[in-house]
This record gives C-alpha cells, sequence and structure tokens, in this order.
C-alpha cells in the first residue's frame, strides 16, 4: 500500500511538474513577447511564439496518439485525419469571419465559393459563423467519426497491423475527399486568408501570444486528462487490453468498448490540437491529411517514448524543433534524419527518451539495493517492477516473427 | 458544278480503261495543263480535286509537289514540271513519270502558287488517291478516311475501287466509305436506306455520329429509320464501353498486382508489413532508367531489348537492398510488426531522399521500346501494346511464384514457415534463411514490377509512395498468405475502381472503393482468403 502510494506521487510529481511548468509557459512566453521592448535580450520574437505555439499543437497531437497507442494498443496511422478536421472546423469559423473583406467581398460566401460560383453557402456551413458552434464541431466531428470508425473496427475484432491500414486507408480517403473542389472545403487550396479570431485580428502579436497560452493550457489539460484516465481502473483496463486482448476478454470484460473509448478520447483530443494549430498557422489544406503525415505523429511519439505521458510531449517539440532547424541548415538531409530517426528508435530506443529515462533510474536503484544500500531502498526494491507496469510490454517475449 | 461533274465522269471512265496507261497518263497531263492556265486558288482547288477524283496513284506526286510549292509551269510552252532548286537553277522532272527533263533557270519558270486551302484539298485528294494505290493497307486507311470526311463526289471513284478491289477488310471499308457518302449525297432514298443499314450494322462511335449528322436533315422514313439505327448503335456501343471498362480494370489490376504481389509474399510468410516496398518499385523503375541511358550512350541499336536487359538488374538490385533491409533491420524487429512498420518506413524516407539526391527530384525520361508504343483497336476496344504487355507480364509473374512457391522446395519451406514457424525450425528448416530469401524474393519482384511500371508512369522519387496505399489495400483485401488472394484482389479492386469511374468520377470512385474496403475488414478481418487455424491469431 505504501509503496503504491510512493509510486502514485512519484509519478504524479512527474506530471504536476509539466503541467505547472506549462502554466509558467502560457504567461511567461506571451509576457516576455508582448512586454519587453524587442532589443532586450530576454524578448521573445513573435515568430518564435508562433513556432512554439504550433509545437505545442503537435505536442497534443502526439499525446492524443500516445492514448490511443500506447495505452490502448492501437496504431493508429490515420491521426492527421482527426488532426484536420478539428482544424477545417475552426478553419470555417475563421472563413465566416472574413466576412466582406474577401477578395471578392461576399459577405455571405468565402472566397473560393464566390471563384467556384456557387450561389449559396452548403448547408454544412450553417452554424460556422458562431465560435460556439464551431468548438462543439471541433470536438463533435472527429469524435464521431473515431466513433463509427472505431465501433465498426473493434467490435469485427481488426487488430494490429490490419488496424494500422485501414487508418491509413481512412485518411488517404479524406485526402482525396478534401482535394475535391465539390466537396466546399476549398479543394486544394483549403481555407486560408483568415482575419479575426473572436474579434481579433490573427496577425496581430497579442492574438498570437493568447493562441500560444491557449495551446499550452489546453496541453496541460490534455496531460491532466491522459493522466486522470490511464491511473483510473479504466486506465489500468486500457492497458491490459492492450497486452492481452483475448486474456481480457476472457476474463470477462468488452475490450472493444475500452478501446473505443480511448480512441474516441483520443480523436478528440487531436481535433483540438488541430483547431489550435490552424489560427497559429493561418492555412488548412488537405495535404494535413496526407498519410505520410499521420506516420510522424508516430514517430513523434515513439521518439518521446510511448506509454509515458510527458514522452510524446517532449518527442513532439524535439523532432519538430529538429525539422525546423534541418530545413533550414541542411535541407537535403531532413529526410535522411528523419528516417534513421525511424530505425534507430525503433532498434535502439523501443522506450523512447522517457521510457529509456526511467529504465536507466530504475537500474540505478537497483545496482545501489545490490550493493546492500539501507533498508529503504530494500523497500522500494517492488517499486521498480511495479513501474514497469506503467511502461509498455515491449518485448514480452524474444524475438520472433509473427506465426 | 455540272461541268465539273462532266469532267469527273469522263476521268473515272478514262480511268477504268485498265490496262491503257497512256489514256491515263493524257488525262493526268491534261489536268495538269489545266494547272498551268488556272487563275486564282479557287481554280486551282477544282483542278486539283478533278485530278484527285481520277484515283490514278500517279497523280500523287504532282498534287504533293504542288502542296509543297515545287510544282512549275514553263513560260515558254505552258508545260507543267516539278523543280528542285539546285545552285540557282532548278532540276526539273516530269510530273507524271518522275524522269529528269532538264534544267532551267529560276526566270523561265513561273512557281504555281497554293493557299492553305489548296493545301487542304491536296490532302483530301490525296485520301481518294490511294483508293486505287498498290498497297492494300493504305487503301484502306483511304477508305477510312473517307468514311470520316464523307465527300458525295467520291462515289463514282469509290465504286471503280470497290469493284477493283480484292482484299476484303479494304473492300468493307470502301463500301462503309461508299455508304457514308450516299447519305451525304442526293442520292434516292432506296440507295439511302441501304446506307442506313449499312452504317447501322457497324455500331462505331463515328457511325453514330454520321447518323446522327443524317437524322437531323432527314425527314419520313429515313429519319426513323436512323433514329432506330442510333438507338442500335447506342446500345452496341455501351456493350462496348463496359467491355473498355473491364479493359481498364484489367489493365489497373495488373498494374496492383504486380505492385502488391511482392508485398502479399513478405507479408505473409513474415508477418512484416514492409512500408518501403513502393520504393523497392522506385529502384527497379531507376534501374531501367540507368540502364536505358547505358544503351542510348554505348550501344543504341540493343535498344529494344533495353527492358529485358532491366529485368534481372532490377530484380537483383531491389534484391539486394531488400536481404540488406532484412538483414540490417527488420530481423531485430520479429514478433514487433508495428515497429517493424515504422522502421521500414524510417527505410523508406532514406531510400527516397537518397534516389533523389542522386538522380535529382524531377521526373526522368524512361523511353518504350518500339514494340511497346503503339496500340491496337480490337472492335471498339482501344488497346495498347503497353498495357497489354504489362498485363501478360503481370500473370506471367504471378505464374512464376506460383511455381515456385508450389513447386520448388524452398517454396516449400517458404510455404512451411508461413503456417507454422516453429513447426518448421524444429524440422530443419533454416527460418532466418527462409526470412532473408523471402523478403528478398518479395523486394526484386518489386524491382521488376519497377521496371514494368517506369513504362506507364512517371519516373520519380515519388513513385514508389503512390501504389504503397494501394498495394495494401489489395493485400489486406485478398488475403494474406495466398496468392490467388492478392491475384483476385488487384483484379476486383481494379475492375471496381474502373467501373466506379464513369458514374462518379476518378476521385470520388477511389474514394468509394477505400470505404468498401474498409468495411469489407470489418467482415472479413483477414481479407477474402484467409488463413485459417492456430496460426491467424498470432
Amino acid at each position: 500500500m505504501i509503496t503504491a502510494r510512493i509510486l502514485a506521487n512519484g509519478l504524479d510529481r512527474r506530471i504536476a511538474i509539466f503541467l505547472a511548468a506549462l502554466v509558467a509557459i502560457a504567461i511567461v512566453v506571451p509576457a516576455l513577447n508582448l512586454l519587453l521592448p524587442p532589443d532586450n535580450p530576454l524578448h521573445v520574437p513573435t515568430h518564435v511564439v508562433a513556432l512554439f505555439g504550433k509545437y505545442l499543437c503537435y505536442a497534443l497531437l502526439a499525446l492524443s496518439l500516445d492514448l490511443a497507442w500506447g495505452f490502448c494498443g492501437i496504431l493508429s496511422l490515420g491521426h492527421g485525419a482527426f488532426f484536420a478536421l478539428g482544424g477545417y472546423a475552426m478553419g470555417m469559423y475563421l472563413m465566416r469571419q472574413i466576412g466582406s473583406r474577401g477578395v471578392y467581398g461576399n459577405p455571405e460566401l468565402p472566397d473560393f465559393m464566390v471563384f467556384l460560383n456557387w450561389k449559396e453557402l452548403p448547408w454544412y456551413w450553417y452554424g460556422f459563423d458562431q465560435f460556439w458552434f464551431a468548438a462543439i464541431m471541433v470536438l463533435l466531428v472527429p469524435g464521431l467519426l473515431a466513433f463509427c470508425f472505431g465501433w465498426l473496427a473493434f467490435r469485427s475484432r481488426v487488430t494490429g497491423v490490419y488496424l494500422s491500414i485501414i487508418t491509413q486507408a481512412m485518411t488517404y480517403a479524406l485526402l482525396l475527399a478534401f482535394f475535391r473542389n465539390d466537396m466546399g472545403f476549398g479543394g486544394n487550396n483549403g481555407l486560408t486568408d483568415f482575419k479575426d479570431i473572436l474579434g481579433f485580428n490573427v496577425q496581430s502579436a497579442g492574438t498570437r501570444g493568447a493562441l500560444f497560452a491557449a495551446s499550452a493550457l489546453f496541453l496541460a489539460l490534455g496531460i491532466a486528462v491522459t493522466a486522470t484516465v490511464t491511473r483510473s481502473k479504466l486506465g489500468k483496463l486500457m492497458v491490459a487490453v492492450r497486452d492481452a486482448e483475448s486474456r481480457t476478454r476472457f476474463i470477462g470484460w468488452r475490450p472493444e468498448r475500452i478501446k473505443l473509448f480511448g480512441f474516441t478520447l483520443s480523436a478528440v483530443m487531436a481535433g483540438v490540437a488541430g483547431a489550435l494549430y490552424v489560427p497559429q498557422v493561418g492555412i488548412i489544406n488537405p495535404s494535413e491529411f496526407a498519410p505520410a503525415n499521420s506516420i510522424e505523429v508516430v514517430i513523434w511519439t515513439a521518439v518521446g517514448g510511448r506509454g509515458t505521458i510527458v514522452g510524446p510531449v517532449i518527442g513532439a517539440v524535439l523532432v519538430n524543433w529538429a525539422k525546423s532547424w534541418f530545413t533550414v541548415a541542411l535541407p537535403d538531409m531532413w529526410l535522411f534524419a528523419l528516417g534513421a530517426l525511424f530505425v534507430a528508435v525503433t532498434l535502439f530506443l523501443p522506450r523512447g527518451i522517457v521510457g529509456m529515462w526511467d529504465q536507466w533510474r530504475s537500474g540505478r536503484k537497483d545496482r545501489r539495493a545490490a550493493r546492500g544500500g539501507s533498508a529503504e531502498a530494500t523497500v522500494e526494491t517492488p517499486v521498480v517492477r511495479a513501474k514497469s507496469v506503467s511502461a509498455p510490454a515491449l518485448d514480452a517475449a524474444a524475438p520472433q516473427p509473427a506465426e | 458544278m455540272t461541268s465539273i461533274k462532266t469532267v469527273l465522269a469522263a476521268l473515272v471512265a478514262l480511268l477504268c480503261l485498265a490496262g491503257s496507261a497512256a489514256a491515263d497518263d493524257a488525262a493526268i497531263r491534261a489536268g495538269l495543263a489545266k494547272l498551268a492556265t488556272a487563275k486564282g486558288f479557287a481554280e486551282i482547288e477544282t483542278v486539283v480535286r478533278e485530278l484527285g477524283a481520277t484515283g490514278d496513284p500517279a497523280v500523287a506526286k504532282p498534287l504533293a509537289a504542288l502542296a509543297d510549292g515545287n510544282l512549275y509551269v514553263r513560260k515558254s510552252d505552258s508545260s507543267v514540271f516539278i523543280g528542285n532548286e539546285a545552285g540557282g537553277s532548278l532540276a526539273l522532272l516530269d510530273p507524271v513519270t518522275g524522269s529528269a527533263a532538264g534544267t532551267a533557270a529560276k526566270g523561265e519558270m513561273t512557281k504555281i502558287r497554293v493557299n492553305n486551302a489548296v493545301r487542304r484539298a491536296v490532302r483530301e485528294a490525296a485520301g481518294s488517291l490511294t483508293l486505287g494505290g498498290e498497297d492494300a493497307a493504305a487503301r484502306l486507311s483511304a477508305a477510312d478516311a473517307l468514311f470520316l470526311k464523307p465527300d458525295p463526289d467520291a462515289i463514282e471513284a469509290l465504286d471503280a475501287a470497290i469493284a477493283k478491289e480484292t482484299d476484303a477488310a479494304a473492300k468493307a471499308r470502301m463500301e462503309q466509305a461508299r455508304a457514308a457518302a450516299v447519305l451525304v449525297s442526293d442520292r434516292s432514298e432506296a440507295e439511302k436506306s441501304a446506307a442506313i443499314r449499312l452504317i447501322a450494322g457497324l455500331g462505331s462511335r463515328e457511325a453514330l455520329n454520321l447518323l446522327t449528322g443524317f437524322e437531323a436533315s432527314a425527314s419520313g422514313a429515313l429519319k426513323e429509320q436512323a433514329a432506330a439505327g442510333i438507338s442500335s448503335i447506342g446500345s452496341t456501343l455501351m456493350a462496348w464501353d463496359g467491355a473498355q471498362n473491364v479493359w481498364y480494370g484489367i489493365s489497373l489490376g495488373s498494374v496492383l498486382l504486380l505492385a502488391a504481389i511482392g508485398l502479399a509474399i513478405t507479408f505473409g510468410v513474415m508477418g512484416v508489413i514492409n512500408m518501403a516496398h513502393g520504393e523497392m518499385v522506385m529502384l527497379g523503375a531507376y534501374t531501367t532508367f540507368v540502364v536505358q541511358e547505358m544503351i542510348r550512350s554505348s550501344a543504341p541499336g540493343l535498344f529494344d531489348w533495353s527492358l529485358a536487359i532491366a529485368l534481372p538488374c532490377a530484380f537483383l538490385v531491389a534484391a539486394a537492398v531488400g536481404v540488406a533491409i532484412e538483414r540490417g533491420v527488420i530481423r531485430f524487429l520479429y514478433g514487433r510488426p508495428l515497429e517493424t512498420l515504422l522502421a521500414t518506413w524510417g527505410v523508406s524516407l532514406i531510400l527516397q531522399q537518397g534516389v533523389r539526391t542522386i538522380f535529382g527530384p524531377t521526373n526522368r525520361e524512361v523511353g518504350n521500346p518500339s514494340w511497346m508504343s503503339g496500340g491496337f483497336e480490337l472492335g471498339q476496344l482501344a488497346i495498347t501494346w503497353n498495357r497489354l504487355w504489362i498485363v501478360v507480364f503481370s500473370l506471367a509473374v504471378f505464374a512464376l511464384l506460383l511455381f515456385i512457391s508450389n513447386r520448388t522446395a524452398w517454396g516449400l519451406q517458404m510455404r512451411a514457415v508461413t503456417q507454422n514457424r516453429r513447426m518448421a525450425a524444429s524440422m530443419g528448416i533454416r527460418t532466418p534463411w527462409v526470412d532473408a530469401f523471402t523478403f528478398g524474393l518479395g523486394s526484386g519482384i518489386a524491382g521488376i514490377a519497377g521496371v514494368a511500371l517506369s513504362q506507364i508512369g512517371n519516373v520519380s522519387p515519388n513513385l514508389g509512395q503512390g501504389y504503397i496505399i494501394d498495394s495494401f489495400m489489395v493485400v489486406v483485401f485478398g488475403g494474406v498468405g495466398n496468392l490467388w488472394g492478392t491475384l483476385l484482389g488487384a483484379f476486383s479492386l481494379g475492375i471496381a475502381n474502373k467501373f466506379l469511374e464513369p458514374y462518379a468520377g476518378a476521385v470520388l470512385g477511389k474514394i468509394i472503393v477505400l470505404v468498401l474496403i474498409i468495411l469489407f475488414i470489418q467482415k472479413r478481418p483477414r481479407g477474402l482468403f484467409a488463413l485459417k487455424g492456430r496460426a491467424v491469431e498470432a
């Protein structure tokens, strides 16, 4: 009992520190950007705020994938689709806010519809001039898609690589669909040229600061939700389904419901990430649905450490920061680096950075205990074993090809 | 108009005097002489038409010279010659026989001027001229040209040609052309009705156009008959459209089969999702490019053999890369299919960028050997040779793999490992070797698929990405570990795609197919031909 509480406190401490740091960042970074004069050494330039705001959205996306993959064992290669759907819902709101300031000055129709000679707003655009409606749609559309998709897939026990491939097919189908002009989502060009969000200019430094703060806070919220869910009984069931689905079923649980919950929650989080992403980058287009994007999200999560909550956040920021650096300094080398990262992480770092750190620390404690340490250390020994539950059981058996 | 017709009739009559070459010659010379006296382009055009209507192949040469601006009139005696400029003066040729007729200074000759209308007249005349030519194929194409541009004045020439024609195919085409001409002429109703019957029987799109054009101007019974003909052609065409869709579907299916079959082997035997599979296809295509470049620079004569040379090269290159991937990455990840998926995706990024660095990001030109370019028509089906060869090739590859898997010791080991790896290992099969070779085989097949696909698409570093999702769909749809499943999956997806395209458009059709597959997987999570038994649950 005592050890369990120590364990809980130990893990919660890390998350609590992380949450506090995010809240602090949410306040400090925009403040440093807005309040300090540009020549001050502590001043954060606006483009850096925008860039890191983007990273935070990616971090939330990676976290959402971690919930599905790291805890439920659903390797979704289509999480970019939920992200993009959330982004489109927000983009539609932002399009409606342009009003008559578009190139064609039509108060009712977005520019691309005027250009395509559409006469009236399609029904599915109704309501998107209200922020509350768009906000609900940001949650509802990805959530509903994930629910329907998951309900079909998990019920018929589509698992493993088959599931991964059909999630990929899903995002590919959406990619093709959103490329079509007839869909009424701007086709190839997507939605762009945004002016206002909630009455504030999306370009202004103040709005960017606020969006950054919102991203940080929503990420903090996402971490808190994920931590709460995974630490609950439901979270333990998720891990059980991930590690031994058949066994969980035979005990009497319904794995498909557990997975469906995890998948849907994860999709909603991805949708929120997309909605925060769009006003910060100023565009949403069908390329966000590209299967390659979704696979990249997987590597962020894997680098940070799947099955850990802070890992994907760290992974997403690190990989994207490296991407920004590479595409400026060595543009030709980025794909080599990314490819090598995929291979290296899967071969040498299956638990990711955070997972390795945990392993190393527990190993050190083990060694200290082995050296005949204090009574405290012997008490902590079971902690080590308990901890391995939170890390995914990656190498349950010796490497063997599938049979 | 009547005067032309008389002349024409006279010319045809002359033409029909078979064997009297002198008379022919005289007629042509008389016609040519009119060119010398003709005033203005309109008159020249008339003369050209008259000459064309003779149907005598000998007219072709002076008319071609006329169109090229090489026909001259001697000022002294108004006789017509073909002149070729040779150092300030003109080398003269007799217009009919083509024999040399001395030289003349430029000042002595007047060039017969032509405009585009005259050139067009010459072109049209050339069509009817070849009706009487020596070459049966040329006569046939001339008849086809007349069918597409029916000319009532050509009926007589056609009649004459039909009477002389010995080649059955050419004769049939000429009769069709004549029927088309009758439709636009002022002949009797009975003759027109027969013509409609003939044309309606053709069932082709051109026939449909002819009849639609005729129906608009006709009246009474003829109009009704034409309408009936149009509807019968319409239904014939629909059947042909269906057949054409099936063919397109088979063609697409063969491409899918080529791209997916290697994937099916590796997935089936090893349970490994190889995301770098598309890049193996790309490597094969680039190998073809390199082979062709080498042939172009060192042995251009071998160009028609370039694909045959590229096939083993592509197989070896892709198989070598495949074995390297298996030994270097995948063997450490067995039992972790999701990680394998990620690692091979990383490998695919590296291969793509590597090719982009070496060959550049732009499309590379891979040529078609002569036996793969062009096409032919089978009824109303347009079939291009490269598509046909790819269908044949994909089936050959399929048969080869079937043979390897069912008739060789290695295939037996492969199947044993697919069904029960541990049992196979206990029986003394070296499963690591089987894995490595299977992966090499799958990759090599992807490589030779690349050779074929380089013939119908762009060769760029992104080539593989375009095929990867489709190949996954085929494998998942067809079921793992069964080559027949892959075959059936590829062709049914191809045909479904092509049948949806006319109704839903290419993109929407593809989306529908994807959604259908996603739904299908719910019904049969392991594909059409699923492995049964204990092996499935792993």
